[in-house]
């Protein structure tokens, strides 16, 4: 079934981090098999990339470390030769990583010759998007890649209960919208049209690297806006072009939206102040970051709302 | 446990919620037939064993419980009368299976609130989630904020009044009983309700599959005068009535193997 949360603080920024692990920790009976949180920390000059060049649950055969070395000199050299200036280079697991690279050119070249590195999946690329996702629930995955304290203004993660595709990080929401920086999307639901998409906005040139019918919603969304459509008229044009039961999330750099089928057979409940919003699939996750008494509700169905900074 | 190469932590107690062992708080102020027990950092086996002590084995009748905090399936499964209070909110599941409580809720509950109510009067002072009512046999539940969609899907009795609005698909399936909605409504009402009434003060988006305009008549200003003056809800606003049209194939009387031979 899944469950989604969206939090946004319009008056400055907040351990999103640590909001985001608690509400997804109260939603976790919702989706065992894998968490991912999309962040928007302080916009930066640099490109923060965020990718794996393995997944969590590959078999460690004896040649698995000095692979993922080969790997990752080799994704060195390609960011070298397209001429991306490395800044910052960490890793919280032996799979995944983060760059910071000084980097103006084209995101699609980029991200290609980069995914050409066998393994290589590259889960974001923005000025302040990190999408971070695992498999387990998360408290596991925000100790590991050391979420807590990860100031930010805004955030949407997911608990996944996988149904129809596998149990590994690229299943795993949020997707981010290749090839496009700082959009990343959450979904809980079924999208019935799914191939009819993929194979439209494949196409355009976009790329898939999940069989789950979320990763199109971040790509269509993000397909719209470059052809000149706002936020909320791809959002609600996309009430009109996917069929099926959804509710999904979207952030951009500035910007925080959620949608809801037309028939409202996904779950939301939402919390709307001056300065704060917060949404998610149950309101106790609402409460996990909220400890006074609050209004809720349930938006309709067809409803498509939008946040900005 | 380490770890094996290649093997990933899916915990199972991640599926969470399951308490087999939970055990009777017995932490509530009881004085008479009156008690009160704060709820906040009780897991919601731990409430739910607390009213059954209370109503079933301290004769308590009247409980008040504090911050519930939208935790999911509290208050279900109470089937005496008895007066409950819950000051805050419940989630999902709410209140479910009861017959004979009153009970009112000063915030909000979620999905599927009193969902196979048989009989009793549930005031929610705030909104109410998708599924509100489902298949209820009998009762009264009011909702004096807004409600999600499929309100009273499946209903088989009962009365369910909405002072705000309620979304798509209300009343679908309707059996039996009646429904008070006072605001607008989305689209599909009353989508191949069988019977009951359906009464809509505001604007209706769309009319379900074989939901039509009822003839209105005393019997209906009558039900909707007394359970605004029971609930003190003011002046009721002018309602349309909407009932079933029974044109749906269950009504025809044609045998299964016939009704193919008319549809094909």
């Amino acid at each position: 079934m899944c469950g989604i949360a969206g939090v946004i603080h319009r008056d400055g920024p907040s351990d999103i981090g640590t909001e985001m692990t608690r509400m997804l920790n109260s939603m976790k009976h919702r989706g065992p098999d894998s968490t991912g949180f999309a962040l928007f920390g302080a916009p930066s000059d640099l490109l923060v990339i965020r990718f794996k060049l393995a997944d969590a649950n590959d078999k460690r055969d004896t040649d698995f470390k000095d692979r993922l070395d080969r790997r990752r000199r080799e994704v060195g050299n390609r960011l070298k030769r397209i001429g991306a200036t490395v800044e910052l280079a960490d890793s919280d697991t032996e799979y995944a990583y983060r760059v910071s690279v000084n980097y103006d050119g084209d995101l699609k070249a980029l991200t290609d010759m980069l995914e050409e590195v066998p393994g290589c999946e590259v889960l974001s690329i923005g000025h302040s998007l990190e999408i971070i996702k695992d498999l387990g629930d998360s408290n596991t995955v925000a100790q590991q890649y050391h979420l807590k304290g990860f100031s930010g203004t805004h955030a949407i993660g997911h608990v996944r209960m996988a149904t129809e595709s596998d149990v590994d990080i690229s299943g795993a929401h949020p997707y981010w919208a290749y090839p496009y920086s700082d959009i990343a999307v959450v979904h809980n639901g079924q999208l019935t049209n799914y191939f009819h998409w993929k194979r439209r906005l494949e196409r355009m040139g976009a790329r898939f690297q999940s069989e789950c019918d979320s990763e199109i919603i971040a790509v269509y969304l993000a397909q719209k806006m470059s052809e000149g459509l706002d936020l909320k008229t791809a959002m609600k044009q996309s009430l009109e072009d996917l069929d099926g039961v959804f509710t999904y999330m979207v952030v951009t750099k500035d910007s925080l939206g959620v949608a809801k089928d037309e028939m409202a057979a996904k779950p939301l409940v939402l919390y709307e102040s001056d300065n704060l919003i917060v949404m998610t699939s149950e309101e106790v996750a609402i409460r996990a970051i909220i400890d006074h008494e609050i209004d809720t509700y349930d938006p309709f169905e067809s409803e498509v709302l939008v946040w900005s900074l | 446990m380490s770890l094996g190469a290649g093997e990933r932590r899916i915990t199972y107690d991640a599926r969470g919620l399951a308490e087999p062992f939970a055990t009777v708080p017995k932490i509530s102020e009881i004085a008479g037939e009156k008690a009160t027990f704060d709820a906040a950092a009780l897991t919601t086996r731990q409430i739910n064993l607390e009213l059954k002590w209370l109503l079933y084995e301290q004769g308590v009748k009247n409980v008040t419980v504090l911050n519930p905090g939208a935790k999911h399936s509290i208050g279900v499964g109470i089937l005496t009368r008895c007066k409950l209070r819950f000051e805050g909110s419940l989630g999902y599941f709410g209140l479910g299976v009861i017959d004979g409580p009153e009970i009112v809720v000063t915030g909000r509950v979620g999905w599927s609130v009193c969902e196979n109510m048989m009989s009793g009067v549930v005031v929610i002072e705030k909104n109410a989630g998708s599924l509100t009512g489902a298949a209820i046999r009998g009762g009264d539940l009011v909702i004096k904020g807004r409600v999600g969609a499929r309100t009273g899907i499946d209903q088989k009795g009962g009365t369910i009044i909405v002072c705000g609005d309620a979304g798509s698909n209300t009343g679908f399936m309707l059996q039996r009983g009646r429904q008070i909605i006072c605001g607008n409504v989305g689209p599909h009402l009353g989508d191949s309700m069988y019977d009951g009434t359906i009464y809509v003060g505001g604007t209706v988006k769309s009319l379900g599959l074989d939901c039509v305009p009822g003839e209105w008549t005393p019997a209906d200003t009558e039900l909707i005068e007394r359970k605004f003056r029971i609930y003190g809800l003011g002046s009721p606003p002018k309602f349309q009535k909407f009932v079933c049209g029974k044109k749906l194939y269950n009504y025809d009387a044609l045998e299964p193997s016939e009704r193919k031979l008319v549809i094909h």
